[in-house]
């Protein structure tokens, strides 16, 4: 398979690059590290004729604060240094697991947290070649007016598949987006529509800066993915978890964001309310649990059964939610 | 040829592969790192329809668009081909009808890639939409709906039923009787290197095609079939392959494409098929529901087996027929069977055609026997390793099928994995979760019979030595990366006392090469090694006369090693192979020899009697140790044990690589691998969604070799490319059994239904038998016993 013509544009400020883009209008990307979108390139997912550079832009790079005042990561930031970076590995686990199990060690020194924070939602019906989806009937996603996966949807299913979004959702995260009209900061939840085809609130001339994680504060945290295969494969689950116990092991805070199972990550806020003012048992964290997997709605359009998928949301968060209350 | 010498220079040393260093330098030339000038490169047009029939085709668009040098349809290569002889179904383009989605239908040479794509995209093909069987019960179902038009009936390709013995009267001898029915997946071969091809028809009508095919002989004869030259003008090279499997053993349409194309265009044309296309191209493992009837004694001795298979063949015949032989063919080999039936039916879907995968035919039966057995002997009170200890094939003997059993390791290899498993210890006794299973198995070493009807030999080999003592061995062999060239170098240098480094290995060139029928059926070691050592030993007999001329040394006392010639009484007393080399070129003229190999005839006269013999059979048992997440029903394979009867291990280094290769490919069918579909079409044609195990998943693995030295095999050796997958999938199944109590009777074992089962067996539920198609099979033909 062949990578289509495309004109690459390599700005040296953020200033130039948010020009770019604005100028090319439809015809435009951006780009980082590249390892999803050229190969939907290849197979005519994408076809823009100008694709805009960000990897080099100083305003995206770096990893600046310390966990008790905040951190801030540049965008740009590959995968692989945040899960090696080792006051994230200490104080924000949920992070560094949720980067540190995207895809392939090669692909993670390509890959940047924000392309993972802006990964184009999956679906396989869609995740295909051009022949393949005109073979089977082209989707509402790309090339068709139809959804495959649930044809009377009045809206495209494809499945929200980062691994760092439930995870930075957990950590309560911000996301900087940088447009024509200045910057705008909003909590990483509010990036994302439940809608596979318009499944970013970004618009399109905005470029995603940087991410802030708030200062950690007793905050626990994890990352827990369900995958067939050890490297690799994106999520078909991701459950990330994150609790404050006050001295006695009160629950005072909770937050259990599912990866994989809508088009944008969920949060279970039933399971989260369950846990709140509680200490955290096996029993309660069993019925959270039950609670939280209720949300969970997988489609048929990943690897595994959706039955099963739904099933193991149960036990992820249930083993999200022991680990985080050091129970066995 | 099996007798052992006192000693070996070569043979049994953990040499390094000829090609090693241009492997892991990256200076291996593969069939796409070639290019000539004024190349074009072409393109498939593939079906998007499971079923159809082709009203018409368009191709004036594409060839209008600039780039495009021609555009090829069915018309042009009208004359049908396949590999076997009775399925010549196959068309290198569609005429008429389109059997699955990536049928070939078109072809485009245009100056790029891309161009030639695009031009494809222009084809307008006009279709009639015919219904999509895409299963062998919707294949059964619709007799009306015909993929084919030859076959008994409906969409049965082939059906088989043989008796060996009275099977009732074995019933009514056993104490125990228990009925199985398994099922056991597709899956594909997935060899890093996707197929490619670049084919040159010459000024002088002269046709050359490069291929990264396992089998440059049949691709040849294919060749000169579909285009109507004479074999003569045809000449095959097939490149080292990066890894085959089986998946490169088919002539294939991209092949007869590029060389049509290079012939109308007169300019060289190549093809690479992409990731996508290779798995339309598959010809892997057969999906097979199976049937198994076993009597028993309390003992555990078989009393009768009946058997029964049903092929998912997909769209095509490719080796299907061979295929579907066996399944029944090797049940009989192993353990003592006094009377056995066997009934298959090989039945045509809408799937890219199924054909020879590492095992060929034989683990999906040989998976559900042994999970057969271990429930037999758990009914029996007996311990399975110890059941099948009991009753082994004798060395030498004759099965009821008639085959010819030689020298059988498998007892050793049985012991030796549950002695270093510490299976006694374990069996039964691990923790909830924690699970330990045992399986045994067998497989030839070359088929008896080529695939097509000939007297001649299956493989041939020519040395030739220079007077600066260069030493050329030239084989139609084809290294798949398992390392054939070095085996031809091994034992051309053991035969004439010098280094493989010494020798020049020549292979897989129709036109250069005498033929070696190709890397399948795991033949090639035994079958080329005996040609070299025969052709080798002819030189090595003027070398020592030469020698001995000049030393005053009787033949029979000289010896070749470390490049000399020598007396064996006195080692002092010798020359130099150079010497040699001159000595005997001045004394007989050039320096050539050949040798050839053709495997005994089978003893067996009936139908079908030709699947199953082979010189000698492999024999291996694997013990697999595992945990299973009983909430999430994931599986980690903790270790694999495996032990292979090699006969004698030419290379132990190269005996290993296929042992674990072969484990790793064999959990990747018994937990995830799955052709599936979907809608007609390929659900996850991606390396990316079709789940084949990482280095992650991949256990440790202690691989025992175990040594028979068979009088069949070139200094006793046996395979090892295949048989060694064979035990490792039900020795899997079983360990789940072992840890969580539930029987998955079908593969893959995928963590679904592990949960779906321990569920089940929560409610009080059984796991229930899956269903058998619905399929009268003939009346068997009876074949009286002639085996102890």
């Amino acid at each position: 398979m062949r990578l289509p013509a495309f004109r690459y544009l390599a700005p040296k400020t953020l200033a130039e690059a948010s020009r770019m883009i604005a100028d090319a209008g439809p015809d435009g990307m951006l780009v980082s590290g590249g390892t999803d979108l050229f190969p939907n390139m290849k197979r005519l997912q994408f076809d823009p004729r100008i694709l805009v550079g960000l990897r080099h832009l100083s305003e995206l790079l770096g990893v600046s604060g310390d966990p008790h005042r905040g951190m801030r990561i540049g965008a740009a930031t590959p995968l692989h240094q945040l899960g090696l970076h080792p006051a994230i590995r200490a104080r924000y686990p949920a992070l560094a697991t949720a980067a540190g199990s995207v895809a392939t060690p090669q692909i993670r020194r390509m890959g940047t947290l924000g392309g993972n924070l802006c990964v184009d939602t999956r679906c396989n019906y869609y995740n295909q070649s051009y022949e393949w989806r005109r073979a089977i009937g082209f989707c509402m996603k790309r090339d068709g007016d139809v959804c495959l996966v649930a044809p009377g949807s009045p809206r495209c299913v494809a499945v929200s598949s980062s691994d760092t979004a439930p995870a930075m959702m957990a950590l309560q995260a911000t996301v900087v987006l940088s447009g024509p009209d200045g910057e705008r900061t909003l909590p990483v939840a509010a990036l994302y529509h439940d809608d596979g085809m318009a499944y970013l609130a970004k618009r399109p001339e905005e470029i995603l800066t940087a991410i802030l994680l708030p200062p950690v504060d007793g905050l626990r945290n994890t990352y827990w993915k369900l995958r067939r295969r050890g490297s690799f494969d994106f999520p078909i689950l991701g459950v990330a978890a994150s609790l404050r116990l006050d001295g006695d092991g009160t629950c005072t805070d909770a937050r259990i964001v599912l990866g994989a199972v809508a088009s944008r990550p969920v949060e279970a806020i039933e399971a989260e309310k369950l846990l709140l003012g509680q200490r955290l048992t096996s029993d309660l964290i069993e019925e959270a649990a039950m609670a939280a997997y209720r949300p969970a709605k997988p489609l048929d359009n990943t690897d595994l059964t959706l039955a099963y998928r739904k099933r193991m949301a149960r036990v992820f968060v249930a083993r999200a939610l022991r680990e985080l209350a050091n129970l066995p | 040829m099996g007798e052992e010498k006192e000693e070996y220079s070569i043979i049994g040393r953990p040499l390094i592969k000829v090609d090693a260093m241009a492997k892991v330098t990256g200076e291996t030339k593969f069939a796409d790192d070639l290019a000539l000038p004024r190349m074009l490169h072409a393109k498939l047009l593939r079906s998007p329809h499971p079923h159809a029939r082709i009203l018409s085709i368009d191709t004036g668009p594409a060839e209008a668009l600039p780039g495009v040098h021609a555009v090829l349809t069915g018309r042009a290569l009208p004359i049908k081909f396949g590999i076997l002889p009775v399925s010549q179904d196959e068309e290198a383009l569609a005429t008429e009808k389109v059997r699955y989605v990536g049928d070939p239908v078109a072809a485009v040479a245009a100056v790029d890639e891309e161009t030639a794509e695009a031009a494809c995209r222009l084809i307008r093909v006009e279709y009639e939409v015919l219904p999509a069987l895409m299963s062998v019960g919707e294949a059964l179902a619709r007799e009306d709906v015909r993929i084919h038009d030859y076959g008994p009936r409906g969409n049965i390709h082939k059906e088989v039923a043989l008796e060996f013995g009275d099977v009732e009267e074995g019933f009514a001898q056993a104490d125990h009787v228990r009925e199985d029915v398994f099922f056991y997946e597709g899956s594909t071969h997935l060899p890093m290197e996707q197929h490619a091809a670049l084919a040159a028809h010459g000024p002088d009508g002269k046709l050359c095609l490069w291929s990264s095919t396992q089998t440059p002989h049949y691709v040849h004869r294919a060749l000169a079939k579909v285009l109507e030259l004479p074999a003569s003008h045809i000449r095959v090279i097939a490149l080292p392959n990066g890894g085959g499997f089986g998946g490169k053993s088919d002539p294939f349409s991209h092949e007869i494409v590029v060389c049509k194309l290079s012939m109308l265009t007169g300019r060289p044309v190549k093809i690479c098929l992409t990731r996508e296309e290779v798995f339309y191209a598959h010809r892997g493992r057969h999906p097979v529901t199976l049937w198994f009837k076993t009597g028993v004694t309390r003992g555990g001795a078989i009393t009768a087996m009946h058997f029964r298979s049903y092929l998912d063949g997909g769209a095509y015949g490719s080796y299907g027929v061979a295929s579907l032989y066996y399944t029944g063919a090797l049940q009989t080999v192993t353990y003592r069977v006094p009377r056995y039936k066997f009934e298959g039916v090989r039945v045509f879907t809408n799937k890219p055609p199924c054909g020879p995968k590492r095992g060929h035919g034989t683990p999906q039966p040989r998976c559900a026997l042994e999970v057969h057995l271990d429930k037999l002997a758990e009914a029996l009170g007996l311990d399975p390793s110890e059941m099948r200890r009991r009753h082994l094939v004798q060395p030498n003997s004759v099965t009821v099928n008639q085959l010819r059993i030689g020298t059988v390791g498998l007892g050793e290899c049985l012991d030796r994995v549950v002695e270093r498993s510490g299976w006694k210890a374990k069996h039964r006794k691990l923790p909830f979760g924690h699970g330990i299973g045992v399986a045994g198995s067998a497989y030839i070493s070359g088929a008896g019979l080529p695939i097509y009807w000939n007297a001649l030999p299956h493989s041939g080999v020519q040395i030739k030595i220079d007077r600066g003592g260069g030493v050329a061995v030239f084989c139609g062999s084809t290294d798949i990366g398992q390392g054939s060239d070095s085996v031809l170098a091994y034992v051309a240098a053991e035969e004439l006392g010098i280094e493989p480094e010494d020798i020049r290995v020549v292979t897989a060139d129709t036109d250069l090469t005498p033929v070696d029928l190709g890397s399948y059926s795991s033949r090639v070691t035994l079958m080329t090694g005996n040609a070299t050592i025969q052709a080798a030993r002819k030189l090595k007999a003027q070398l020592f006369e030469a020698a001995g001329e000049k030393l005053g040394v009787p033949f029979d006392r000289l010896r070749a090693a470390h490049r000399r010639i020598f007396d064996r009484d006195n080692p002092e007393a010798g020359i130099g192979f150079v010497e040699a080399a001159v000595l005997a070129e001045a004394k007989f003229g050039t320096l050539g020899a050949v040798g050839s190999y053709t495997p005994p005839k089978g003893l067996g006269k009936y139908k079908g009697a030709g699947v199953g013999p082979t010189p000698t059979y492999s024999y291996s048992a694997a013990v697999v140790e595992l945990t299973v997440d009983p909430e999430t029903g994931f599986i980690t394979v903790d270790k694999v044990w495996l032990a292979h009867d090699i006969g004698k291990a030419i290379n132990p280094l190269l005996v290993i690589g296929q042992i674990e290769g072969s484990v790793y490919m064999a959990l990747g069918e018994a937990l995830m691998e799955e052709q599936a579909f979907r809608k007609g079409v390929h659900k996850i044609p991606s390396m990316l969604e079709y789940k084949s195990p990482t280095f992650l998943e991949t256990p440790q693995m202690e691989s025992i070799l175990v040594e028979t030295l068979d009088p069949a095999g070139p200094y006793g050796a046996k395979e090892v490319g295949q048989g060694v997958l064979l035990p490792v999938v039900p020795a899997v199944l079983n360990a789940i059994y072992d840890a969580v109590g539930v029987r998955i009777d079908e593969v893959p074992a995928s963590p679904e239904k592990i949960v779906k089962a321990l569920e089940a067996q929560r409610r009080g539920r059984a796991s229930g038998n899956g269903r058998l198609p619905s399929v009268t099979f003939p009346e068997p033909t009876v074949v009286q016993p002639t085996g102890a």
